[in-house]
């Protein structure tokens, strides 16, 4: 068990060196020169301000030597800039955005608890609400409220995030006020008001994306339900509703953990449509516009931060299945 | 006294897209406690789903029942599910083909036993339940209990596995128990073991037990009755001496052909029964064996137009459904021989 968390942590890091040096090199395949970028419209940009600006990010290395000093930053913090006027960034250091001239770190820590608090509503959403119809739809098979479920789902996993939120948004915001207008509060701040202003988000991305659990949890019950050890449980002289529960749900929801763990690590790289629709400041926000800007200190360590998400979801639901299903064994 | 377990006239029927199934189309038999009746017949002759339908365990909305199935009394086929679900597991218990399907693969074994056992003894606290658990394991002769009972089904083999279901289904002690294929799934020398162990735990318990095989030596070696069943119905009912030892029916001795024996000449030729077994939703006119019986009377004859009764032979030995008249039958019987 040890050696295999070991073995995967050190794959994982394998993905992310891989990744990074992709990115890496993404930036400086990018035809303009960074400093340009920083200075902004490249006519009016003195050559002296270029070379200063050159400096203060430590862009004159070679590109080995920056990407070393990339990562010296993540594990212990360095120094960037001129040797006469360094900046310390401390550990772990993603550098600074060329545009807000502040570090990275920073920018992502206010972005991730705005994208962290959408994620974990939304996936909440989906999945409580996903797989109570999908159950529901499995034991009334063929009942109108199977059809009538079905159907939504569909009608769900067809809608568009820019589509459904704005008519939300009209509807409960601006038509008749029966909703705060979406915002982020730090939880720590008001919890009511984080609340409030998440719940929008919330309901938008979990009704679209519950059909899928809603079709998934149908399907895998159904399957479970023609189980033997279903069977078993009945011929027990187990009521209802505990065959349903934990013999039968016990059984088919081990796939949809699974699903729901890779879907949580693939939404915290970031809601881009959700947060631009509703004007929340996350990391699917800062990255679209960092992308726009060239702003590339930002896109690496937004495209780096969603692919450790990524390698940690992978990881962690491997080692749920463990507590799931005693017949699975890691090694 | 009524023996246990009374079935009379039992007919279940599926309606499905296809047409309507009649997988069991009149069934009447009688277990007693402390006495086993064997139902015998190929893969859809309804003996399967004639145990499920004692057991309550048929979805009551797709599913049209019919007649009686008497369990101490009560009438399975009449009373309400919530009834029927409280005469599960504790007057009626069922075990099942494969034991590695039919125990859930997340829970311990010890835990679906104390399941079991507190679902019908709610005043039960966990250690009494826990208790009860591990004495039983320790009767279906599963070594080291105490160590067993926390481990989950699929670290017992085969043959444990069945000892832990059969643990799990006498746990409350059942008046009948039904074994629908107990030892199919097994190697044949745990299935002597397990056949040893039912048999002495019947003489223990004191339950009737039905047992559903298509194997013969398994029912020669525990039924004190046997019941073959072909197309829905019975064929031929009676002790398991006479059935085994004198059959009557075509299809009895086509499956008594069909099987080896050890004290027989080992290059003797098995004889398989020609064709497979009939359409449930379109059976053959008249005795629905009639396409696959090689000594039937012929394209008029009421082997093709009539639906034979169960008949009791004239010395009263067992009960047979066939039109060949007994002299016929007898002699034949020495011709098969």
């Amino acid at each position: 068990m040890v050696r295999y968390v070991v073995k995967r942590i050190l794959l994982g890091a394998l993905t992310l060196f891989v990744i990074s040096v992709a990115t890496f090199l993404l930036f400086f395949a990018v035809p303009n020169n960074p400093a340009e970028v920083i200075c902004g419209n490249g006519k009016s940009c003195s050559q002296a301000r270029i070379q200063m600006l050159e400096e203060r990010f430590g862009l004159n290395d070679p590109i080995p030597v920056q990407y070393a000093n990339y990562m010296k930053g993540i594990f212990v913090g360095r120094d960037i800039g001129a040797a006469n006027d360094p900046r310390h960034c401390a550990a772990p250091c993603l550098g600074y955005s060329f545009r807000y001239d502040d570090e990275v770190t920073d920018i992502i820590g206010q972005a991730l608890p705005v994208t962290l608090s959408i994620v974990i509503g939304a996936i909440t959403f989906q999945v409580v609400f996903g797989v109570s119809i999908g159950m529901i739809s499995a034991l009334r098979r063929g009942t109108v409220f199977d059809r009538l479920a079905v159907g939504i789902s569909l009608i769900g996993a067809s809608t568009q995030v820019y589509f459904l939120g704005y008519i939300l948004l009209i509807l409960f915001v601006y038509e008749t006020g029966f909703l705060p207008p979406p915002g982020y509060t730090p939880i720590t701040e008001n919890p009511l008001a984080w609340a409030g202003g998440l719940l929008l988000p919330w309901i938008t991305l979990g009704f679209i994306f519950s059909a899928v659990y809603a079709r998934l949890s149908r399907a895998q019950m159904i399957e479970t339900l023609s189980e033997d050890f279903v069977r078993t449980a009945r011929a027990k002289g187990l009521p209802k509703r505990q065959v349903y529960t934990r013999h039968a749900l016990r059984a088919a929801i081990t796939p949809i953990v699974t699903i729901a763990g890779l879907d949580l690590g693939a939404y915290l790289g970031g809601t881009v449509i959700t947060e631009t629709v509703f004007g929340m400041k996350g990391l699917g926000l800062f990255s679209i516009r960092a992308v726009e800007d060239l702003d590339m200190p930002i896109v690496m360590a937004t495209v780096l931060l969603a692919a450790l998400f990524v390698v940690v979801a992978n990881l962690v639901v491997d080692l749920l299945y463990t507590v799931i299903d005693p017949r699975v064994k890691l090694g | 006294m009524a023996p246990y377990v009374e079935v009379r006239d039992l007919r279940v029927r599926f309606t499905t897209e296809d047409g309507v199934v009649r997988a069991v189309d009149g069934v009447s038999f009688a277990v007693d406690r402390g006495h086993t009746l064997g139902i015998v017949g190929e893969s859809g002759s309804g003996k399967s789903v004639t145990s499920l339908a004692i057991m309550g365990l048929h979805d009551r909305r797709r599913t049209n029942i019919t007649g009686q199935a008497l369990v101490g009394g009560r009438d399975v086929v009449a009373l309400d599910e919530e009834a029927v679900r409280r005469l599960r597991g504790r007057d009626m218990a069922m075990i099942f083909q494969d034991p590695l399907s039919a125990l859930h693969p997340y829970y311990t074994v010890g835990r679906q036993i104390i399941e079991a056992y507190r679902i019908h003894h709610p005043e039960a606290g966990k250690r009494e339940a826990r208790q009860r658990a591990l004495d039983m394991l320790g009767r279906v002769g599963i070594p080291q209990p105490a160590r067993r009972i926390d481990q989950y089904p699929h670290e017992f083999s085969g043959g444990m596995r069945q000892r832990a279901m059969i643990a799990m289904a006498l746990v409350n002690d059942p008046d009948l128990l039904i074994a629908d294929e107990p030892t199919t799934a097994l190697d044949v020398t745990v299935q002597a073991q397990i056949l040893d162990l039912l048999a002495g735990l019947q003489a223990e318990f004191h339950s009737a037990i039905i047992l559903i095989t298509h194997d013969l030596g398994v029912v020669s070696q525990v039924a004190d009755q046997v019941l073959v069943m072909y197309g829905g119905r019975g064929v031929e009912h009676g002790s398991a001496a006479r059935v085994l030892r004198e059959p009557q029916h075509p299809y009895t001795w086509g499956l008594l052909s069909s099987v080896p024996t050890l004290h027989g000449d080992a290059d003797a030729d098995l004889v398989p029964i020609k064709g497979s077994p009939p359409s449930l939703i379109n059976l053959p006119s008249g005795c629905a064996f009639h396409p696959r019986c090689r000594y039937q009377l012929g394209p008029a004859s009421p082997c093709v137009t009539t639906v034979p009764e169960l008949e009791p032979t004239r010395d009263g030995g067992q009960r047979v459904a066939c039109h060949l008249p007994e002299t016929q039958r007898r002699s034949m019987l020495e011709v098969v021989r």
